[in-house]
């Protein structure tokens, strides 16, 4: 079978579409576990990004070391972000990123 | 300088000084002396026996006529390369003021000795002690002094001691009352001594006697200004000697203590006025003795007519001395220098001696001062009576008395003044005061001593004063007799006295002096100049104008002849009214009742003063303070108004201008901050579409395409 051309202009658009669904999920999304979903998927295009440019020669080896950073980040992350909607949750009896807004009054 | 000269010197500041050391210590440790009383009498016989030495050294011993101790004190001026003016102090001792010494010295101790009874229980005794040591000390700085200026600063301090004494009892209103009315009247005296000290001063550039003299006789003060400043300067003898007008304060200056009224109301301070003329006699011009002339002789008249309605022992005593310093000061005026000073000598003698005796009646009488609650105390106190007497014939003149010689000596000057000048009024009025003092004197004695007790009581607890009192009167006493004076009980011109105070020469222009004078002076009148001392020297030369010696002598007897017959017919009328009751006083009385009343109302001095001086004072005083809270205050009050009024404007310009711009920028912060709030809204989501759109809009800022 024909292995279609695949570019770089594919992966980036591939990426590009994680982003967005991303920002869309962190945008209109009530529960923070969603939100943080969605973080997640912004993060997964941009290693998507890194280990494009790296396979086209553009970033030498940096592109896929970010991109293995970014990955033990992410994991940090979400630990962390887990820990902090959990003590949300127990402060305020929600998880409605929209019920939390302390910080206004 | 030979030695006795400095020794003298040296024994007269000691003289000036040991009272002055007596006040400090009593006003200072008063209370914590034992016997303080005692320790200030015995400084003053200390300073008598000083006084006494430098008497007999310098009157009878020493051949200068002047000894000089003088100092420059400050050198005025100068700056900028100007003239100095000097100011020279210092003191002198020549025959008057060594006489004066002892005068001083010797009444004061006595008076100290009397007040040792008088004052016994008094409750400021050491404060009255002191006071008399101040008096003393100011008085004798007075006596010593060479220059003017040291006259008047002693002058004044004489006069603060005299109203210290005189409210001595300043619980009684009309004691304190006394006291400020003695110090006022003399102020007026006072100004017009010192615009005369000013005027000398200007023209001559010094204080001392004798530059003074000297520049006169040099022509350097001359014409009607050398007259106004010897009248001038009388002023202030006519207020310390209370001459006429300024006599009001002396009869009510016997609310002090009786030893004080004799000290300073009779024997010393008041005849430092008749000393202050002898000490600028030289200068004097016949305008301005003619003046002094005419002061004395109202004086004396005046003052005896009241005496003789006086019921008041004391008052008496007052008018009589006013009426005696007239005599003085007229006698100065009229020529008879030598005679004037002697008045004061002997009068200090006798009238300390009255006043003390007066004193000793008080005293037993209980402090009853009201002659007409006395009488017959002549059994009671012999030594006060018979001294009475003695001091009273000598005040009237009567021969064998000293009295007798200087007043004789006084009206010898006036009649021989009134024949030369043919102003017949001063000895008329020096003749017919013979006549009134010899009444009252003898009306006051008679009254006091002689007839039936009035007041039973009193008479009854009356008793002779002690010893520390009667001596005293013995001791004057003794003093108002002629030896002292004169060996010639009839002609005092064979005593030491006349020929140890003579007549200093006059250094006024020729045309100035009195026509007898004019006729005897040289024709170079700058001669004068080299007589610039006190006394010119020795005892032989006749300082007194040949032409007036003469007509003295000429009208001598008949003059005499006329005093004593006078005072003779005085001393009578005074024992057929009141001892013999020949005539009855009242009905007398009753007869010439308005002329009593005016004199029993001393002329009205009093009222006449109180409607225009005291009144006028007060008017304008009125006037002052409505000047004052209208004019000053309403310019005062006027400021402050302004001053609110400005405020208030700047006030509200601060709360509108200032506070609204500072509250504008406030407001307008707070307006920017609500519309910015809007943006806080305090949702995560919100926040990230906010960051989304800035990352686009700087990604299409940046772009690079």
């Amino acid at each position: 079978m024909m292995v279609p051309n695949v570019g770089l202009t594919q992966f980036l658009v591939v990426s590009a579409i994680m982003f967005s669904l991303g920002i869309y999920g962190v945008i209109t999304r009530k529960n923070a576990i969603m939100v943080l979903m969605g973080i997640e998927l912004i993060l997964n295009s941009a290693n998507i990004n890194f280990i494009a440019f790296t396979r086209f020669g553009l970033m030498n080896l940096t592109g896929q070391v970010v991109a293995i950073f970014v990955i033990i980040l992410a994991a940090a992350e979400a630990a962390i972000l887990l820990a902090i909607v959990l003590n949300i949750y127990q402060q305020l009896n929600t998880v409605n990123v929209d019920e939390v807004d302390k910080l206004k009054n | 300088m030979f030695p006795i000269d400095s020794t003298l010197i040296h024994l007269a500041i000691a003289v000036l000084i040991l009272p002055l050391v007596g006040f400090v210590l009593l006003i200072f440790f008063g209370k914590r002396i034992p016997r303080q009383d005692l320790l200030e009498t015995g400084i003053l016989f200390l300073a008598l026996a000083f006084s006494i030495y430098i008497m007999v050294q310098k009157v009878f011993f020493l051949t200068e006529p002047r000894i000089d101790f003088t100092f420059r004190w400050i050198d005025l001026g100068g700056l900028f390369g100007g003239k100095t003016f000097p100011i020279d102090l210092g003191i002198a001792i020549d025959n008057i003021t060594a006489i004066m010494l002892v005068v001083v010295t010797l009444i004061s101790s006595l008076v100290h000795l009397f007040s040792l009874g008088y004052m016994h229980d008094d409750i400021r005794y050491s404060r009255y002690y002191a006071y008399l040591g101040l008096f003393t000390f100011s008085m004798l700085g007075i006596v010593l002094s060479n220059n003017i200026l040291m006259v008047y600063v002693f002058w004044e301090l004489v006069g603060l001691s005299s109203y210290l004494l005189i409210g001595h009892w300043y619980e009684k209103k009309s004691a304190s009352d006394a006291g400020k009315k003695a110090f006022i009247v003399n102020r007026v005296g006072d100004i017009g001594f010192f615009v005369g000290i000013l005027i000398i001063y200007t023209s001559l550039h010094t204080f001392l006697f004798t530059g003074i003299f000297s520049g006169i006789a040099q022509g350097q003060l001359s014409g009607s200004l050398l007259t106004i400043a010897g009248i001038l300067i009388f002023c202030g003898a006519v207020g310390k000697s209370a001459q006429f007008p300024l006599h009001v304060w002396l009869p009510d200056a016997m609310e002090g203590p009786t030893p004080v009224s004799a000290l300073i109301h009779a024997a010393t301070m008041v005849a430092a006025g008749v000393y202050l003329i002898a000490r600028v006699y030289p200068m004097l011009t016949a305008g301005a003795l003619t003046v002094i002339a005419y002061i004395g002789a109202i004086t004396a008249f005046i003052s005896a007519t009241i005496a003789i309605t006086q019921n008041d022992i004391k008052k008496v005593l007052a008018y009589s001395t006013i009426s005696q310093l007239g005599y003085m000061v007229m006698g100065l005026g009229v020529g008879a220098f030598s005679a004037g000073v002697f008045h004061l000598v002997t009068h200090a003698a006798f009238k300390a001696g009255l006043f003390l005796a007066s004193g000793s009646v008080i005293y037993a009488m209980h402090h009853e001062q009201d002659m007409r609650q006395m009488g017959g105390l002549r059994k009671k106190m012999p030594i006060t009576y018979w001294a009475f007497v003695i001091f009273s014939l000598s005040i009237s003149g009567i021969p064998f008395t000293s009295g007798f010689l200087s007043k004789d000596s006084i009206l010898a000057g006036s009649f021989a003044y009134g024949v030369l000048t043919g102003n017949i009024l001063i000895p008329i009025i020096g003749y017919s005061v013979v006549f009134l003092t010899a009444f009252y004197m003898f009306r006051l004695i008679i009254m006091t001593f002689h007839g039936e007790p009035r007041d039973h009581h009193k008479y009854e607890h009356a008793k002779e004063s002690p010893a520390v009192m009667t001596i005293p009167l013995i001791v004057l006493a003794a003093l108002s007799l002629f030896v002292f004076y004169s060996f010639n009980p009839f002609n005092p011109e064979q005593g030491w006295f006349l020929h140890s105070v003579v007549q200093p020469e006059t250094v006024v222009p020729v045309a100035q002096r009195y026509v007898w004078e004019q006729a005897a002076a040289p024709q170079d009148t700058l001669n004068s100049a080299a007589a610039v001392s006190m006394v010119p020297a020795g005892v032989s030369p006749e300082p007194v104008s040949p032409v007036y010696q003469e007509v003295m002598e000429e009208t001598h007897y008949t003059g005499l002849a006329i005093s004593l017959t006078l005072a003779v017919l005085g001393l009578l009328a005074a024992f057929v009214v009141y001892d013999w009751k020949k005539i009855d006083a009242e009905k007398l009385k009753q007869r010439v009742k308005p002329i009593h009343t005016f004199l029993y109302n001393k002329w009205y001095f009093d009222e006449l003063y109180g409607a225009t001086a005291v009144a006028g004072t007060l008017a304008l005083s009125k006037a002052l303070a409505w000047f004052d809270g209208h004019v000053i205050d309403g310019t005062v009050n006027g400021a402050a108004t302004l001053t609110r009024l400005w405020s208030s404007l700047s006030g509200s310009f601060d709360h509108y201008v200032v506070d609204g711009l500072v509250n504008f920028s406030g407001w307008f912060t707070g307006l920017l901050g609500r519309g910015a709030r809007k943006a806080q809204t305090g949702k995560v989501q919100t926040y990230i579409v906010f960051a989304l759109l800035g990352v686009i809009i700087i990604f299409f800022a940046f772009r690079s395409f």
